[in-house]
């Protein structure tokens, strides 16, 4: 008969957590609004900074494609023809430290503000086209950095067909000091909410431990272990987290899906195709196990300093 | 199975709950503990499920020496000791079933063999027809015996019992009486603590009787010190 019960210790084992795991999961559902209660506080709590890198990832998707493709507007003189633009542009392109040269030729440009500025009739009445052409060169790689991109600028603001020269980095690199002090800011708001979650599941299980004194009291006089005791309380704790870490989810899920149409929208009339981003399948399992961690966390702070106190007697 | 040895239990505060006790209970004894009440029954009762420790003297129970076993250990002694209480301390938030399944889930027993052994001793006490009862739904008497059945369903060797019949009637606290003699003649020891003199006399079975907190009386029925 021992025998028989080593050699199903295993499966003992894992078929005890197993029903422990599902008895306190169905605890949670007995008492259902006040579990969503809890779960929602603790899901709210991890959105914001959940919420908050989000937008930041793809605040950096924005700063960080400019920046690769820090792009150099070259604006040629009035008096360059479009054929002398594209030749130029041919040029250009066999440079070493050029990786592209994109033409907007005046005919090009002209339709393009025709379009987009409203001025169309006034247009109309000009005798000539007023726009330049322009080519929108794209360093090499190795020559994006600040100082090597000047280099090209300078380069370029000599050749005679150049009238003006721009290379638009600066608001780029203010953009990312922001986003790393942003991105500080949430890591500081991260860790205090995550102490916010860790008390408010530590102060339930507090609760929950006074609710079941005379339970915890009766399996202690039947000979239960503290382990044994501990479980369920662990076990409630780990579903907290991940109940409140799967609210914190689709919140910011339903967020992003709500802001994706105004904000392609805005996209769209800054010319880009940009689409906001949400979470991906890592940061989700990353929230959702970090989010089971804290609530397990969180109640074994709570049964390690409660538990010893409830005695029989 | 029970031996103390110049025992003395003080509470804080300077209370003597029971002073230089020593007896000697043999395996498959049965035995009554008798005494007015706060004389120290339920003292001595709890240093020998480990509720208390003693602050003087030995206690040995089940060839354990409880005065040296770690907090750790306690657990494990208790499964190895029937307890059985006055008021019944039954869960009432579950089944019987589960009630008396407890101590066997606690000590990890597999599915199969739990089922089987809960049904067996509801079976003992006559309660195999309430099994998926809540136990609010029955009698007081009922009770006692899924407290019982919890107690013995482990098979411990030893069964203390605290006023198991102190809120029943004569011929229910018989019953409760029958039932612990016939686990006593399967090899079960038996401390029963109650001050139910007239129940114990027809018993026929040695008495320990406290006052005070020390020990003033150790006989059979028939021949009182």
């Amino acid at each position: 008969m021992s025998a028989h019960r080593l050699l199903n210790a295993p499966q003992i084992w894992l078929q005890r957590h197993a029903q422990v795991a599902l008895a306190s999961l169905g605890r949670l559902f007995n008492n259902s609004l006040g579990s969503f209660m809890t779960c929602a506080v603790i899901g709210i709590a991890l959105a914001l900074p959940i919420g908050l890198h989000v937008i930041l990832n793809n605040l950096q998707s924005i700063s960080g494609g400019w920046d690769s493709g820090a792009s150099i507007s070259l604006f040629l003189q009035q008096t360059v023809s479009d054929d002398q633009a594209a030749s130029l542009a041919e040029k250009l392109r066999l440079h070493q430290r050029i990786e592209k040269v994109e033409l907007v030729t005046k005919q090009a440009a002209l339709a393009e503000f025709r379009r987009l500025s409203g001025f169309g009739e006034a247009l109309e009445a000009l005798d000539n086209n007023p726009l330049p052409a322009l080519l929108v060169i794209q360093p090499k790689t190795d020559y994006t950095s600040a100082e090597t991109a000047q280099l090209l600028v300078r380069e370029l603001g000599l050749l005679p067909e150049a009238d003006i020269v721009q290379l638009d980095l600066q608001w780029v690199r203010r953009l990312q000091a922001i986003t790393v002090i942003a991105q500080r800011a949430v890591l500081v708001l991260a860790t205090l909410l995550g102490l916010a979650v860790l008390l408010i599941i530590g102060n339930t299980i507090r609760l929950e431990i006074q609710n079941r004194r005379a339970e915890i009291e009766i399996t202690k006089l039947i000979g239960a272990t503290n382990a044994f005791i501990r479980r369920p309380f662990l076990y409630t704790g780990f579903w907290y987290g991940l109940f409140g870490g799967i609210i914190a989810w689709l919140m910011v899920a339903i967020s992003v899906t709500l802001l994706r149409g105004p904000v392609a929208n805005l996209a769209s009339l800054y010319e880009s195709a940009f689409d906001l981003s949400s979470l991906g399948w890592l940061n989700v399992i990353s929230l959702l196990a970090a989010s089971a961690v804290l609530g397990l966390v969180g109640s074994w702070l709570a049964v390690g300093k409660h538990l010893s106190a409830v005695e029989p007697s | 199975m029970i031996h103390f040895d110049n025992v003395s239990k003080r509470y804080p505060g300077g209370h003597t709950g029971l002073s230089n006790v020593s007896f000697r209970i043999e395996p498959e004894e049965m035995v009554f503990l008798t005494g007015h009440s706060g004389a120290g029954k339920s003292t001595l009762l709890k240093l020998i499920g480990l509720l208390e420790r003693s602050s003087g003297g030995q206690v040995h129970v089940n060839g354990r020496n409880l005065t040296r076993l770690k907090n750790r250990k306690i657990p494990y002694h208790r499964r190895d000791v029937g307890m059985i209480f006055q008021d019944h301390r039954l869960l009432h938030d579950r089944t019987v079933f589960d009630n008396v399944a407890l101590p066997l889930v606690v000590s990890g027993l597999g599915h199969k063999e739990i089922g089987r052994r809960v049904r067996a001793a509801l079976d003992k006490v006559g309660l195999l027809y309430k099994e998926k009862e809540p136990p609010a739904t029955l009698s007081g008497g009922e009770q006692q015996r899924v407290g019982i059945a919890r107690a013995v369903v482990s098979k411990p060797p030893l069964l203390l019992a605290d006023e198991p019949t102190g809120n029943l009637d004569p011929d229910l606290s018989r019953e409760i009486m029958d039932l612990f003699s016939q686990f006593n003649q399967v090899g079960v020891t038996l401390l029963i603590a109650t001050h139910d003199i007239e129940l114990i006399n027809r018993m026929n079975k040695r008495i320990l009787t406290l006052s005070k907190g020390t020990l003033t009386g150790d006989s059979q029925a028939e021949d009182p010190v």
